[in-house]
């Protein structure tokens, strides 16, 4: 496909522990589209984060890709993200995928007014232009809702949760990257505050061309802001498909129970799926069907043998055995 | 003409027969004019201010409010955990600071809190039989180790943690996030409590354990007549467990809205709790990209060092009107049945109706 901008096949990254190798991410294959948001949603410890951390290199020392396949395209190039030496590393971050932290309200650094990270950070990648970056980061923080004058002579304690949010975002973008993946972004904020994170991020995107990944343990955040959703359990994508596919007609009995467990506050009341037992040890995760242990559908197949992500609709694919029993 | 919310509680709480409900009349707990000011390096932060709620036994009521609105520090203060600078708290009719200390004793075993943190609120040293057995034995419910045991296995059966023997020996850091909330639930209930205040009893746990304990809670509520101080900041949580009973929103330390569940979730009144409703993401696209959204006039939470004189939302609120907002606190005022509201604006608005 021409318009692909990141493509992963077949990943898996593992940290050591006492106990054993913790398998975080395990076998996850997909692609992002240019000027597409993708949303990966799951439950704590599912391994959203180490996900998102491998498509960067920025995964701790500790951990290990066992095997896989990243690629990022622009232009009609490409670039083999697991081959590339530090130099090359240094300049595809920033300017080519950007990641913001999770928690990363606190990721700024304190003792520096907000216009020194933006400066720091071009310079870094060659930028020296002082004059052209700061015009920029002006340009930036108006997109995201800041008044630029106070923002960028402030230091970070002297902004809110929100507004250090937004300026991450900004500073995501100083190097116009052509995908930015953003960790749990409106995590911790306030409904307010993350309504503002929510209207900036529609507007970036209609304004600038990049593709957007974000990742939250949060599904309204999903169905407000994706095009295309992916659900994550165990380490493995278990289902993908665009966002109305993923909430109205979910093929994974676990997406099912997730997009039944939330509570919405318009509108009726409605029971709420719970989900039986408790989450995978990513150790020694289930046999077969890591989701067997929780699902109202496992058969002895499913404990023996593990689904494959197959095609169960037009942009639609899950791992399930017994897809075709899931009814919304 | 209009009925006091709090009178008419009771009624209908889901609790139908109240073996102990002394004069159904008087509140189990009642906060009046209760304020708690913090001094902060020589500044004085007012957490709450000026509250009074009236709660009927049986009865459920969310405070619900973005962080830092007080929700805690009133919860705190229900359960007798700290002093109001002003005002009274009273329990089953009685002030509670006036108490005798072996009335105060009773009170405070009778008012259970659940702490917003479950990961600071258990010994990380004790077994979760260490944990539960203390106030059984400290209190004489039970006479020894062995009834403790008893005790300690029916409770945890009840929150759900079975087989209860798996839990007895393990230690709060063996326990996932969810687990750790039902020996919190499991720990409260060692006393038999008439009031839980439970502090973000769901928040810090992922969504499908989330269900499973809130319905672990709403069949604690029906089965036990608990009353129920239900404090979280999501709204969607507060409409689903108190559906039966009343919400209370608070804004930099005041109730600005109180009233029946599905009254303020689908009819708000208060232009900060519509502002709050309109912009919360809903977990379906259709609902949530269609959603009408309230704007504010600005995003910037006001501090609580520097509450806005006059009505303390007026900097944000869309409805602002000039001379008046800003000039004088508008009262937490009836403005139809069950339901009480801050807003000088509402106000008018409703009793222009009613003429
Ligand atoms: N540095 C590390 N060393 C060892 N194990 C780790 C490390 N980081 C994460 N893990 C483990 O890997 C698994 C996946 O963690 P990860 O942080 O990717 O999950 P997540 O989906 O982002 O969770 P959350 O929603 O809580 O942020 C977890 O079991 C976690 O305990
Ligand atoms: N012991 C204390 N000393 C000083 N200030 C305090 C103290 N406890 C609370 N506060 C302040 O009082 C205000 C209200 O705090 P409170 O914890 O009641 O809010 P909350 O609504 O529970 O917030 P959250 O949703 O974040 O839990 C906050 O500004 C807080 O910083
Ligand atoms: S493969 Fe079997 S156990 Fe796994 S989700 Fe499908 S039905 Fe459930
Ligand atoms: S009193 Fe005025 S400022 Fe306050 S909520 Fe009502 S209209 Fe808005
Ligand atoms: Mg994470
Ligand atoms: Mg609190």
């Amino acid at each position: 496909m021409s318009d692909l901008a990141l493509l992963v096949e077949d990943l898996w990254v593992e940290y050591p522990a006492r106990r054993g190798v913790v398998k975080a991410v395990r076998g996850v294959t997909f692609e992002v589209h240019r000027g597409e948001t993708l949303a990966l949603i799951g439950e704590s410890g599912s391994g959203k984060t180490t996900l998102g951390l491998a498509l960067v290199r920025l995964l701790p020392k500790a951990a290990r890709i066992k095997r896989g396949r990243i690629m990022y395209y622009r232009n009609g190039t490409s670039q083999d993200i697991l081959a590339l030496n530090a130099e090359e590393l240094r300049r595809f971050r920033w300017q080519e995928c950007a990641m913001v932290f999770q928690g990363a309200q606190n990721a700024l650094n304190p003792v520096l007014r907000i216009e020194a990270q933006f400066l720091d950070t071009a310079r870094a990648h060659g930028l020296s232009d002082a004059n052209a970056v700061r015009e920029r980061a002006v340009e930036l923080l108006k997109m995201v809702q800041l008044d630029p004058q106070r923002v960028l002579h402030s230091f970070p304690h002297e902004l809110s949760g929100g507004m250090r949010q937004r300026v991450l975002i900004a500073l995501g973008l100083l190097l116009q990257p052509q995908v930015i993946i953003l960790d749990e972004p409106t995590t911790a904020l306030d409904i307010l505050t993350q309504r503002s994170i929510i209207e900036v991020l529609r507007r970036l995107r209609a304004q600038l061309d990049f593709s957007l990944i974000f990742i939250s343990h949060d599904l309204s955040l999903a169905a407000e802001l994706a095009d295309r959703v992916a659900t994550v359990y165990a380490g493995a994508i278990v289902e993908i498909g665009s966002v109305y596919d993923i909430f109205e007609r979910p093929r994974h009995p676990y997406t099912l129970a997730l997009t039944r467990s939330v509570p919405t506050v318009t509108g009726d009341m409605h029971p709420l799926a719970s989900i039986p037992g408790s989450p995978p040890d990513l150790i020694a995760p289930p046999l077969g069907c890591a989701f067997h242990p929780r699902c109202p559908l496992a058969t002895d197949q499913c404990k023996r043998e593990e689904p494959p992500l197959e095609r169960v609709g037009k942009e639609q694919m899950a791992a399930c055995w017994h897809w075709r029993e899931v009814n919304p | 003409m209009m009925a006091d919310p709090s009178l008419r509680a009771g009624d209908t709480s889901p609790n139908g027969d109240r073996p102990n409900a002394a004069e159904p009349s008087t509140p189990i707990i009642e906060l009046d004019h209760v304020s708690r000011v913090f001094e902060q390096r020589r500044r004085r932060v007012k957490a709450v201010d000026d509250v009074s709620l009236a709660i009927q036994e049986g009865e459920v009521v969310c405070l619900v409010g973005e962080s830092g609105c007080g929700k805690t520090t009133t919860g705190k203060m229900i359960a007798g955990l700290i002093h109001p600078s002003a005002g009274e708290i009273r329990y089953a009719g009685r002030d509670i600071w006036a108490m005798g200390k072996a009335e105060f004793q009773r009170y405070r075993l009778a008012v259970q809190l659940i702490h917003q943190d479950p990961y600071a609120s258990l010994n990380p040293a004790h077994t979760v039989y260490g944990i539960m057995s203390a106030p059984l034995l400290q209190h004489g419910i039970a006479a020894n180790h062995r009834q403790a045991r008893e005790r300690v296995r029916d409770l945890l059966s009840t929150v759900d943690l079975t087989p209860p023997d798996d839990f007895l020996d393990k230690y709060p850091h063996q326990l996932s996030g969810g687990q750790r909330q039902r020996v919190s639930v499991a720990r409260a209930l060692t006393v038999s409590p008439k009031v839980i205040v439970a502090d973000e009893a769901v928040s810090m746990v992922d969504v499908s354990i989330r269900v499973s304990l809130l319905n672990m809670l709403t069949r604690l509520k029906r089965d036990l007549g608990v009353t129920f101080v239900f404090i979280t900041h999501d709204l969607a949580v507060a409409k689903h467990f108190a559906w039966e009973g009343r919400i209370a929103v608070m804004y930099l330390g005041r109730i600005i809205e109180v009233g029946r569940t599905p009254q303020v979730i689908n009819h708000p009144q208060h232009p900060y709790t519509r502002a709050l409703l309109s912009a919360i993401p809903e977990a379906d696209p259709r609902i949530t990209r269609t959603k009408e959204r309230l704007q504010l006039r600005s995003l910037d939470i006001p501090s609580l060092l520097n509450i806005p004189s006059g009505c303390s939302f007026h900097p944000r609120c869309p409805w602002f009107e000039e001379g008046l907002c800003e000039v004088s606190v508008p009262p937490l005022a009836d403005v139809g049945a069950d339901m009480r509201v801050a807003c000088h604006v509402v106000a008018r608005e409703r009793a222009k109706e009613a003429a």
